[in-house]
């Protein structure tokens, strides 16, 4: 697949194709046993156990979002207690100007909201999306990655990769396809 | 009909991830495979959609007065039809974030098209209370707050304010969620489409989605999040709804087992619009190997679960009348509503939403389509009319026999709400032609959880899958 993108000559990566999510797990704990970092997989669905066998741990979208959420919910009680009680107080059936009980569901409302929006942005924010051209699209087939194949990628930046002996080891995971994909 | 085996699967037939997805995708890259029913329903839609749009225009020309409410029956249809629809919404949350809470793959093949449904039917809910308004053009500075020249700030302490921002939220949220689950899928259609400029659009929208686990590890953090965000959201959202009723001292109204019994009714309409759309579609678009009979069966013990919770509501109803001892709360129920000039609708409401479930006990009746077909219709009238029942008709009678007043609705209230279900299956069916009706990515991963994780074998060719494969018998 070419989304236009054009081609420096720099290799990115090297590719390995595979034709399930089974063989994919144990490819790449054997990767990361091997002692790759830089390493990446291209799934159609969410492979539960991937992150863990390329060793791939990230806890900062929960961490937004509650920050996001804890924003959300200052923002609402704020707002209610302000106009309440400071800029616009009205006498309604004698009920105290900061009346709590009332203002909690507001409160709850504003905390999910923020804390909604927080989880979408920042997800999206951390994976670097949008990103409409990205160097994995050069690889051959690789409009199947959405599909049904599996692809698992250790890219160049990585510290052990070896043009010829990443290649060699890629090769003995007795993947489908190996290939060298440009930047 | 025959009825199917009691112990079917979630994907029946012999499947592989590349069979899945043509049978989803292709409803959006052929085009052809929308047919005849597809351009009925839509007719039917837009009509609604014209008919829904010269009401407004005639209504915001003349003002509310061309409505059958008037004092004391100020909220009629209007409010009816607002909370009808909200409750409508209610089912697509339930089956995209508490199923998914509850460890329930099943939902993976049903909830795309219901969290449509939830944000197709709050955009219609959400017009009966702006337009009650009268003059929704200025209704902005009565519902949010902002600074503003006159130096007002709406009155939080009314139900009515929370019910803004409720549903505000609840839309937004529903809307975010939907859109989260449709970016893989838009890549999955981006890389499958023929078309060039369908390709372009789709790379669009799908923000360049590479399917890396990177995304996915933290796209599962965020899917997983926001569920655990809408499941109290969808709760406070029908609760405040009831606090609308219930925070008032009307007879009738003044309930306080309303905010459960509100959500639980939610639920029970909803479920009967989700099976309402998804026993005709499954079957026009062949998607029964997606949709099982399974599923249709445990939709429908939900639906009898709800109508349940909801009949043990009108029976508190009768007692707190009772109990309570108010002499008003007591005539409201059982002059007004049992025996009085309405009792047709408090007794129609209750064979509709009452009776018509017990079916639901019988499981040759939860396999059999048409009789879960008429079973949702039923339903879905009960549940209007038990609106009807508890909101207007509480009006007609007060503290002041003098000020007692029938309603009677004119031929705009009708028109209008007629208009929002035109304007309803409208967008259902635009969403099932250009977007993904199933989530495509959910359901390969259901089936590789079928496999129970052994997807090797289906690497080369489609397999017929296991035997009771997820959950337990029947």
């Amino acid at each position: 697949m070419s989304y236009g993108g054009s081609s420096t000559g720099e290799t990115y990566a090297l590719v390995a194709e595979f034709a399930s999510a089974e063989e994919l797990l144990v490819a790449a704990e054997k990767v990361s046993q091997e002692g790759y970092r830089e390493v990446d997989a291209y799934t159609p669905f969410p492979v539960h156990g991937l992150s863990d066998a390329l060793r791939f741990h990230d806890v900062k979208v929960p961490w937004f979002i509650i920050c996001g959420g804890l924003c959300g919910g200052f923002f609402g009680f704020t707002l209610q207690w302000y106009t309440a009680t400071i800029d616009y107080p009205l006498n309604v059936g004698g009920k105290p100007f900061n009346s709590l009980p009332s203002f909690f569901p507001v409160t709850f409302e504003c905390t999910i909201l923020f804390s909604a929006l927080t989880a979408l942005i920042s997800m999206f924010a951390l994976n670097g999306l949008p990103k409409p051209y990205h160097s994995i699209f050069n690889t051959p087939g690789f409009e199947r990655a959405s599909k049904d194949r599996f692809f698992l990628a250790i890219e160049k930046s990585d510290a052990k990769y070896d043009p010829e002996a990443t290649r060699v080891f890629l090769a003995s995971l007795s993947p489908l396809a190996v290939s060298e994909v440009e930047e | 009909m025959p009825l199917t085996p009691l112990n079917d699967r979630m994907i029946t037939g012999e499947q592989s991830y590349a069979t899945i997805d043509q049978s989803i995708s292709s409803m959006i890259t052929d085009q052809k495979r929308h047919t005849r029913p597809w351009f009925i329903m839509f007719l039917i839609g837009i009509m609604g959609t014209g008919l829904l749009g010269c009401t407004i225009t005639w209504l915001v020309y003349q003002g509310v007065g061309v409505w059958g409410n008037n004092v004391p029956t100020a909220w009629a249809f209007d409010i009816v039809n607002f909370v009808w629809w909200i409750g409508i919404g209610h089912a697509g949350t339930l089956i995209s974030a508490i199923l998914l809470l509850l460890r329930q793959p099943w939902r993976n093949s049903i909830n795309r098209f219901s969290e449509a449904m939830t944000i197709f039917a709050v955009m219609c809910a959400g017009m009966f209370p702006l337009l009650h308004t009268g003059r929704p053009w200025v209704a902005i500075y009565w519902l949010f707050p902002y600074p503003n020249i006159m130096a007002l700030w709406p009155q939080f302490r009314s139900p009515l304010m929370w019910d803004v921002f409720a549903v505000s939220t609840y839309f937004t949220v529903s809307l975010l969620f939907w859109f989260l689950g449709l970016v893989p899928d838009f890549a999955t259609l981006r890389d499958q489409s023929k078309n060039k400029f369908a390709k372009v659009l789709l790379a669009i929208v799908c923000l360049g989605w590479r399917g890396s686990n990177r995304h996915w590890h933290r796209y599962e953090q965020a899917y997983l999040i926001l569920a655990g965000l809408s499941t109290p959201l969808v709760l406070s959202v029908h609760s405040i709804v009831s606090f609308d009723f219930a925070s008032s001292i009307v007879p009738g109204w003044n309930v306080t087992v309303f905010p459960p019994y509100f959500v639980a009714g939610a639920v029970f309409a909803g479920f009967a619009m989700v099976l309402t759309f998804a026993i005709p579609i499954r079957k026009i678009y062949k998607l029964e190997h997606l949709i099982t009979a399974r599923h249709i069966d445990w939709m429908a013990k939900i639906t009898l679960a709800t109508g349940l919770i909801v009949a043990y509501g009108y029976t508190l109803e009768l007692f707190y009348a009772w109990y309570s001892g108010n002499p008003h709360e007591w005539d409201m129920t059982f002059y007004r509503r049992i025996t009085g000039p309405y009792s047709w609708a408090y007794w129609s409401l209750i064979v509709c939403n009452v009776v018509a479930p017990q079916a639901f006990w019988f499981p040759w009746c939860r396999r059999n389509l048409t009789v879960v077909m008429i079973v949702c219709q039923f339903v879905s009238v009960g549940m209007w009319l038990e609106r009807f029942v508890i909101i207007p008709m509480s009006l007609t009678a007060n503290y002041l026999p003098s000020a007692n007043r029938m309603y009677y609705p004119t031929v705009w209230d009708f028109a209008m709400f007629g208009g929002t279900i035109g304007f309803f299956i409208m967008l259902m069916f635009l969403f099932i032609r250009f977007m993904p009706v199933i989530n495509i990515f959910e359901v390969k991963d259901l089936l590789y959880k079928m496999l129970g994780n052994k997807d090797a074998q289906i690497g080369e060719a489609p397999v017929e899958l296991p035997e009771p494969a997820l959950g337990r018998s029947v």
